[in-house]
């Protein structure tokens, strides 16, 4: 990464990422994840599945993440997932997956468009039947689905019973973090 | 005072003693009581007046439908009006007053509206109140309004918060008695996800207001035991004081769970309510049946009450109306009552079954019942000392929810009531009394079937197991609505005292349809939803019609079906939470300046940062103004929607969307574009900036940054399927900033890695740079402002630090941030639209555009743009505004008028978009849309706003004020 004279904020505004507990919940937010999109450009997609397998980068089934050891993926429209990778190794996520891809793929940075908010819960269901349509109790470990979060489109990933991470747009990223403490203390 | 009407029984926990007051006087219940059942236990009968006449009445029933009983329940900002005090749960501490009375509830001056009830008949509001016309607005309609409405609101912001959620199952239950815990029983063992939810803050329904055996225990006890073994199951969800109030599309049900209301106050931090929706598979509608009335002079005294309710009040809750108790009914089941009173040790002073010709023709007892006049079937009457009458017309299935999507129920003659229909919601099915089994076998027969049915339709395979055993007695009733007696009025809707004579009235004056009788009326408009009056007042008028009760129908219930707090719909959407904010990168700074903030659809821009010394907006606006046109300026301007396009089509895609051309536009430039809508009309515009061969990015105004990715998504998806084109929003993904004025290259040069001279970086050219030693972003040199300008890009991240780096190199030149006003300013300046031009009304022409819209290609809009209505030489087109005199403001919206011309429509010329104070001109200026305004540069006319009452003599000017050759831009 190249030296530069800029400090980084979280999406809360803060230094370094914060993390709220309330009662047997926690919220942290995290901010070690790069983000890119990739989509497969028309004719591409068996290409594009080709060289994801070879770069050891899973590509989710629809409505599902998938994790590998240096990406992970969730699945966001028809040939198009989002590619999630450790920020310090690859902050330049999309230059790296654009030299992987190559023409094959459409590949845009978004790592600083979300909030990722990672929510642990001995039972996560009360807390998340309060934010969004979700059915997480029917959900398998892995499922990811798009979703609104009292007016805010989200991402949500189902890790396992005990972890769900929420993508929100980053602006909103203090009016997601409410919602979810509003929520979680009112179980 | 002590508890006189508690009798022995019930399945109140006796152990707890709760303290509450009515009315400021003290009295004690029980854990397990309602406020009606511990009203009764301590002798109060009087709970209420009602809503017309002020007639004194108590409690008719013992659950949901109650018309009579209601109260404001607590003080201050907690207060709630018409509250229905037979299922309100007593807590200790509890506070509740009466209502609708003055000075008091013992003691109503509006009483005299009883005494009046002539003049008060059914539409008398229709016939009265029309002379002297001016009497209305002064006095008929204040008079009206003071004594329209029950019970009071504190004006007090509500201090509890409301919660929404989202429940799943497999099959939801609607109604924990007999058949709603039978249905989840089977449901819940079968393995499927169910939730049983129930109204009620116990789960049995009228098992707990029997005394028969179910199994060979009490069905009380039954129905505990079968709630310890569904609780046992980790599939069941039971949702406790769970009203289920309405049913949509799809299976979704909407249910209002009462949280805390059963205390003090909520706990810390919990609601007071949820709004639940249910999203099921099936569903069974399990909610019982409500018992009606039958309508005889005088049937509204207090302590007259339904036979099921009163039966409920000894059985549950071991209270009594009195000690003395006649009995009237027309069937079976109200004989129930009498022998559990009896049981309990009440003196049944007289039973009055009409099946066998004896009736209830009149009551006396101002406010309470004192005696009953009864005429025997030989035509005696006699009168007869009794302090309660429990009054049973029949049973009525509760088929509300069935008939949410407007199935019409229909007429079962041997319960004499209506029953589910054809067409309800989709996969919902009644059981049990809803359905109009009315036995408690029938009743876990119908939930045990109705649950296999569900089961199996989702693929549970599930045999009937054995039935517990249960009384199943047949329904004996012999109709009788309303009693042919005397003169005297006899109620049908209590609580908005519509009574028999109005419905004759009604049928009189020829409003006879059920739906015209309920609005001529009111019957059924009251807070209960007619639960007990509605069979009744149609069956009347089927008499009165000569029609049957099939032919005269029912009107449409329609949800919620019982009421719910405006609290409960908003949810967490209150004051500052009513939506979600966004903030731009520079937000904390902004703030840390003193900013003054705008909404901006859910964007919090700066408006403008005042400086010490400012006292008006305006003079912080012009300096920014000002600066910037002399220096330079620094603005945010993340919040322009910003749209990543790629592909090998991208280019091609882009000739589609917008009215001019970008697949020629160079790698490394940007081009102002336009989109029109099909019917020609501008959609947005923004500068689109190609990156790459394959690879665009988009920018939007910022209003439109949705909807346009909305656009293109269905311009891709469904016009053009076939192209290669990628799309995906990149708004949130870089913090960018506007840098504008004389100074701004000099500015950037101290934080950008690479030379951004006139020659290395033109105007209109975009690229990936670098900043601050090696930051990866994205410069742009495009302007909105007229000025030399650059958008610089960065990483979000980054985007505090950029807006705290640019502020510090731009210092030595005496740089200032600048607001959406000012930004505002400079952009009316310059003569460009912006969100008051693009209104949806407009074309190119009309905006002075009209020659971006190429006719060498195909896009979207283009044909219809050249619509013989949308090129009229003398149509509407942009000019700029000034006033003659420049001491004299003008207002956006002042229609343009000719000199001297009337300020009727016919002279209307347009009118003013945008409006500013330009501290360059010296005066205000703005843009608006004039016919023909191109041909009337130079011409004098008038500004007229009515609204603002201004009238200003103006110059139209072109839409240039500033630097109309665009020198500085390129500089």
């Amino acid at each position: 990464m190249a030296e530069h004279a800029l400090k980084p904020s979280t999406a809360l505004g803060h230094d370094a990422p914060k993390t709220i507990t309330i009662g047997s919940c926690q919220i942290a937010e995290r901010f070690d994840v790069a983000l890119a999109s990739l989509a497969s450009r028309r004719g591409q997609e068996g290409n594009v599945v080709k060289i994801a397998k070879a770069s050891k980068l899973p590509l989710a089934a629809p409505a599902q993440s998938a994790t590998g050891k240096s990406f992970g993926s969730f699945w966001l429209s028809a040939d198009q997932w989002m590619i999630e990778a450790d920020f310090a190794a690859r902050e330049n996520i999309e230059a790296e997956l654009k030299g992987l891809f190559g023409s094959a793929a459409s590949i845009t940075e978004q790592t600083d468009a979300w909030v990722r908010f990672d929510v642990t819960a001995s039972n996560l269901r009360p807390l998340f039947e309060r934010l969004c349509n979700v059915d997480l109790e029917k959900s398998d470990d892995g499922f990811a689905s798009r979703t609104v979060i009292e007016h805010i489109g989200c991402y949500l990933i189902k890790r396992s019973t005990a972890l769900v991470t929420v993508y929100g747009p980053r602006s909103s990223a203090q009016s997601l973090l409410h919602v979810i403490e509003t929520a979680a203390r009112s179980v | 005072m002590t508890q006189n009407n508690r009798i022995a029984g019930g399945l109140i926990d006796r152990s707890k003693t709760l303290n509450f007051s009515f009315d400021s006087k003290v009295y004690t219940g029980h854990a397990g009581d309602t406020l009606a059942s511990a009203l009764l236990a301590n002798g109060v009968r009087l709970m209420g007046r009602s809503f017309k006449y002020h007639r004194p009445r108590g409690p008719l029933s013992a659950g949901s439908e109650e018309p009579n009983a209601l109260v404001e329940l607590r003080t201050g900002a907690r207060q709630e009006p018409n509250t229905r005090a037979t299922v309100t749960e007593l807590y200790d501490g509890l506070e509740a007053n009466s209502q609708n009375r003055w000075p008091s509830l013992a003691f109503d001056a509006l009483a005299i509206n009883d005494r009046l009830s002539n003049f008060f008949a059914a539409g008398f509001y229709y016939k009265t109140f029309m002379w002297p016309k001016a009497f209305w607005e002064k006095l008929y309609e204040p008079l009206i309004r003071r004594a329209a409405g029950l019970g009071s609101m504190s004006k007090l912001e509500d201090p509890d918060s409301y919660d929404k959620g989202f429940v799943h199952c497999d099959v939801l239950i609607i109604g924990a008695g007999p058949a709603g815990l039978m249905a989840a029983l089977t449901a819940g063992r079968a393995g499927a996800r169910v939730v049983l939810a129930d109204e009620d803050f116990r789960f049995g329904g009228r098992l707990n207001a029997e005394t028969f055996d179910v199994d060979g225990k009490s069905c009380a006890d039954w129905a505990t035991a079968i709630v310890a073994e569904l609780k046992s199951l980790p599939n069941v969800r039971l949702m406790l004081r769970t009203t289920v109030i309405g049913a949509f599309d799809h299976g979704i049900y909407s249910a209002v769970e009462r949280v805390s209301d059963h205390l003090a106050e909520p706990f810390p931090g919990k609601p007071r309510q949820t709004l639940w929706r249910i999203y099921s598979r099936r569903a069974i509608l399990a909610g019982g049946a409500t018992e009606r009335p039958i309508a005889f002079e005088n049937n509204d005294r207090p302590g007259i009450m339904l036979a099921g309710s009163l039966r409920a009040y000894a059985n549950r809750w071991g209270a009594t109306v009195g000690d003395k108790v006649a009995v009237f009914t027309n069937n079976a089941d109200g004989l129930r009552t009498v022998q559990d009173l009896k049981a309990k040790g009440v003196d049944v002073v007289a039973v009055i079954d009409s099946r066998n010709g004896d009736e209830v023709v009149d009551t006396s007892g101002w406010l309470g019942l004192a005696s009953v006049t009864v005429r025997r079937s030989d035509g005696k009457t006699e009168t007869i000392a009794a302090t309660g009458l429990a009054v049973s017309g029949g049973w009525n299935p509760n088929v509300n929810i069935t008939s949410h999507h407007r199935s019409k129920p229909i007429w079962n003659e041997a319960i004499a009531a209506f029953v589910p229909g054809e067409g309800g919601p989709a996969n919902l099915v009644a059981a049990g009394a809803a359905d109009g089994v009315f036995s408690t076998y029938g009743a876990l027969q119908s939930g045990q079937a109705r649950a296999i049915e569900a089961l199996n339709e989702l693929g549970l395979k599930v045999k009937a197991a054995a039935l517990p055993q249960a009384e199943d007695s047949p329904v004996s009733i012999k109709p009788l609505w309303f009693v042919h007696s005397g003169k005297g009025r006899a109620w049908i809707d209590f609580q908005n005292d519509v009574t028999v004579k109005d419905i004759k009235l009604a049928h009189q004056e020829n409003f006879s349809s059920v739906e015209h009788l309920k609005r001529y009326t009111t019957l059924g408009m009251a807070t209960d939803q007619g639960k007990t009056g509605n069979v009744i007042g149609l069956a009347v008028m089927a008499e009165l019609t000569g029609r049957s009760i099939p032919e005269t129908g029912t009107t449409v219930y329609r949800p919620p079906y019982t009421p719910v707090a405006i609290g409960a719909l908003a949810g967490r959407s209150r004051g500052k939470e009513f939506k979600p904010f966004r903030l731009t990168p520079s937000h904390k700074w902004a703030t840390e300046q003193g900013a003054i903030f705008v909404e901006v659809g859910m964007w919090l821009r700066t408006q403008w940062l005042p400086r010490n010394g400012e006292t008006h907006w305006r003079q912080s606006v012009d300096r920014e103004v000002v600066a910037t046109r002399k220096s330079v300026g620094i603005c945010d301007v993340t919040t322009l929607g910003k749209i990543d396009i790629q592909g090998t089509d991208a280019g091609a895609f882009l000739d589609k969307v917008y009215a001019n051309t970008f697949s020629t536009l160079a790698v490394g430039k940007c081009r102002y574009g336009l989109i029109l809508r099909e019917d020609g009309i501008v959609y947005d515009d923004g500068t689109t900036a190609r990156m790459g061969t394959h690879e665009y990015v988009m920018t939007t105004t910022t209003a439109n940054a949705v909807t346009v990715f909305r656009h293109l998504e269905f311009v891709r998806q469904c016009l053009y399927p076939d192209m290669d084109v990628q799309l995906i929003s990149t708004t949130e993904a870089w913090a960018q900033y506007s840098v504008a004025g004389p100074n701004a290259r000099k500015l950037l040069l101290k934080i950008i890695d690479q030379d951004i001279s006139d020659v290395a970086f033109p105007y209109m050219g975009a690229g990936n740079i670098t900043v601050c030693g090696g930051l990866r972003a994205r410069l742009f040199r495009i302007s909105f402002s007229g000025e030399l300008a650059f958008e610089i890009a960065v990483p979000t991240r980054y985007g505090d630090a950029l807006i705290r780096k640019l502020v510090e190199a731009g210092e030595e030149f005496d740089a200032v941030v600048y607001g959406t006003e000012a930004l505002g300013v400079m952009r009316i300046e310059k003569g460009h639209v912006a969100g008051n031009e693009l209104n949806g009304q407009s074309t190119a022409l009309n905006m002075g555009l009209g020659k971006m819209v190429s006719r060498k290609k195909d896009s979207i809009g283009m044909v219809l743009s050249q619509r013989e209505g949308l090129n009229d030489p003398n149509g509407y087109r942009l000019v700029g505004v000034k006033p003659v005199n420049t001491q004299q403001a003008l207002t956006a919206g002042s229609h343009f008028l000719e000199l001297g011309a009337a300020p009727v429509v016919a002279n209307d010329g347009g009118w003013l978009t945008s409006m500013v104070y330009s501290p360059h001109i010296g005066s205000h200026i703005a843009l608006g849309y004039l016919k023909a305004g191109d041909q009337k540069i130079g011409k004098r006319m008038r500004a007229v706003n009515f609204l603002n009452k201004t009238d200003v003599e103006i110059e139209i000017v072109s839409p240039h004020f500033f630097d109309p050759e665009g020198e500085r831009l390129r500089g």
